[in-house]
């Protein structure tokens, strides 16, 4: 059994909050790169390069990146012989995303609850999912979520006849929807099977997962650049000002489902696709 | 493609041959407001009150920065997805507001409302760190219990926007992807 202390969490993600508002992962970085240099619409090259200077004056200065430095997601992987000390993991999560938020200079965009809608002052409480792995690690992957795409995400349950031809009709006409709204060029996070909840889950993960990350199912693998290249020929481009880079990428998370549904999720992150991985 | 300077306060004049699509470098006092604000503006006006500024002539900044670092003279500022402030913005447009700089598509209501009278400009969603840099000066002047909402003055030197909806009915976001479909055919 190892130990891991309350206050080494705190701190590791105090530090990691500031880090991934400010620091636009390389993944990220390097893909908007590489299609701003493929990219040949009028206002759309120039939007990407200024998306670019942006990412470097932000991670010089240290100021955030986008103000919406958004909703802590926390996905735990907590190896079955990790023992935390001194209080409950949640709780430290939790104060750290409070330190960092505010010793960052973070905005606080979180409310009590969605009818009083009081600030809470210090951006908690922070998403949290927990999962039990293997091995004496605690593995943070730590997001911030802002709302200008999260509320143009979508989930629908089709029964199994839709087939996969209906749930690709429907990711087309949910990202075609958002348009310009959520700040293309886009990250699309897409979930199939599970349930409700866990398809929903499935298409967070795929919206924050590393772009350079390669699905080793060669199926979905396909089907993540087939989506991309769809979505890209609809020509609404960068800031939806007309272009070939609408998506930067297509992602998909895949579950077991019921024999009598087929879950499908669409989570839209934008170009500030902000996540982060601790190992404690 | 050439770059327009202008400055605020905007007139008729000013805004009358904006073109959608033009890429303008905005210079000069502008407000900033977001939903909560934009509710307690339409609250007051119904009331018989007045706005904490006179609106007539000036441009609205949907923009909910983060605190300022210090050093800095303003947080990071980029702009926030307008449609949540249509509901409000035809009143507005009635009271003489010339500009709105934001992001997204605006409904039908308010494209009504600006033609003839009023521009939609779209500043780059997520460059909010550039953006900030443009702001020279900025203070809280109304609804401080709104946090990052509470209504701002700002001075902003050259700040970069787009012509989104111009006063004859253009929209950027619908001609500008059809014109680069139509040029790759």
């Amino acid at each position: 059994m190892r130990t891991i202390n309350y206050q080494d969490v705190v701190e590791q993600v105090k530090g990691a909050c500031i880090r991934m508002t400010c620091d636009l992962p390389h993944d990220v970085q390097a893909m908007i790169e590489k299609k701003a240099s493929e990219e040949d619409g009028k206002l759309a090259k120039e939007m990407l390069n200024i998306i670019i200077e942006n990412a470097n004056i932000a991670r010089n200065e240290q100021r955030p990146m986008c103000q919406d430095t958004g909703m802590v997601v926390c996905f735990a992987s907590i190896g079955q012989d990790v023992h935390i000390e001194g209080g409950l993991l949640t709780d430290a999560i939790n104060e750290g995303v409070a330190q960092g938020y505010t010793e960052g200079y973070l905005r606080k965009s979180v409310v009590n609850n969605p009818l009083d809608r009081v600030n809470t002052l210090n951006n908690t409480p922070a998403i949290i999912h927990y999962d039990i792995v293997e091995g004496d690690k605690l593995t943070l992957v730590l997001a911030a979520k802002g709302f200008g795409s999260e509320n143009m995400s979508q989930l629908k349950m089709f029964p199994p006849a839709a087939g996969i031809e209906g749930a690709k009709e429907f990711i087309l006409k949910v990202v075609k929807e958002a348009g310009p709204n959520p700040c293309p060029p886009l990250v699309i996070g897409v979930g199939l099977g599970g349930d409700f909840e866990m398809v929903a889950k499935l298409a967070k993960q795929a919206a924050i997962r590393n772009l350079d990350y390669v699905n080793p199912n060669e199926k979905l693998l396909a089907l993540e650049k087939e989506l991309e290249e769809e979505i890209n020929k609809m020509g609404i481009g960068p800031q939806g000002f007309g272009g070939k880079t609408f998506v930067l990428k297509v992602n998909i998370e895949m579950f077991a489902t019921h024999i009598a549904g087929l879950p499908v999720a669409v989570n839209i992150n934008c170009h500030a696709a902000r996540h982060i991985k601790v190992v404690l | 493609m050439s770059t327009i300077k202008l400055e605020t306060p905007l007139t008729f004049d000013k805004i009358k041959d904006l073109k959608s699509g033009d890429q303008v470098l905005l210079s000069g006092v502008i407000y900033t407001a977001r939903d909560a604000a934009h509710k307690r503006f339409i609250e007051a006006l119904d009331k018989g009150e007045k706005m904490p500024f006179d609106v007539k002539n000036q441009v609205i900044y949907y923009v909910g920065p983060t605190p300022t670092k210090p050093g800095f003279a303003f947080g990071s500022g980029g702009p926030t997805t307008s449609y949540r402030m249509d509901a409000y913005t035809p009143r507005l447009i009635e009271e003489g507001l010339i500009g709105m700089i934001g992001k997204g598509k605006r409904s039908d209501t308010v494209k009504e409302a600006l033609k003839g009278r009023a521009v939609y400009f779209a500043a780059v969603g997520g460059a909010a760190a550039l953006i900030g840099n443009c702001v020279k000066k900025a203070e809280i002047i109304a609804y401080e219990d709104l946090q990052s909402e509470a209504v701002r003055r700002l001075e902003v030197e050259n700040l970069p926007i787009i012509v989104v909806n111009d006063i004859h009915g253009n929209d950027l976001y619908i001609q500008g992807p059809q014109e680069y479909l139509k040029e790759k055919e």
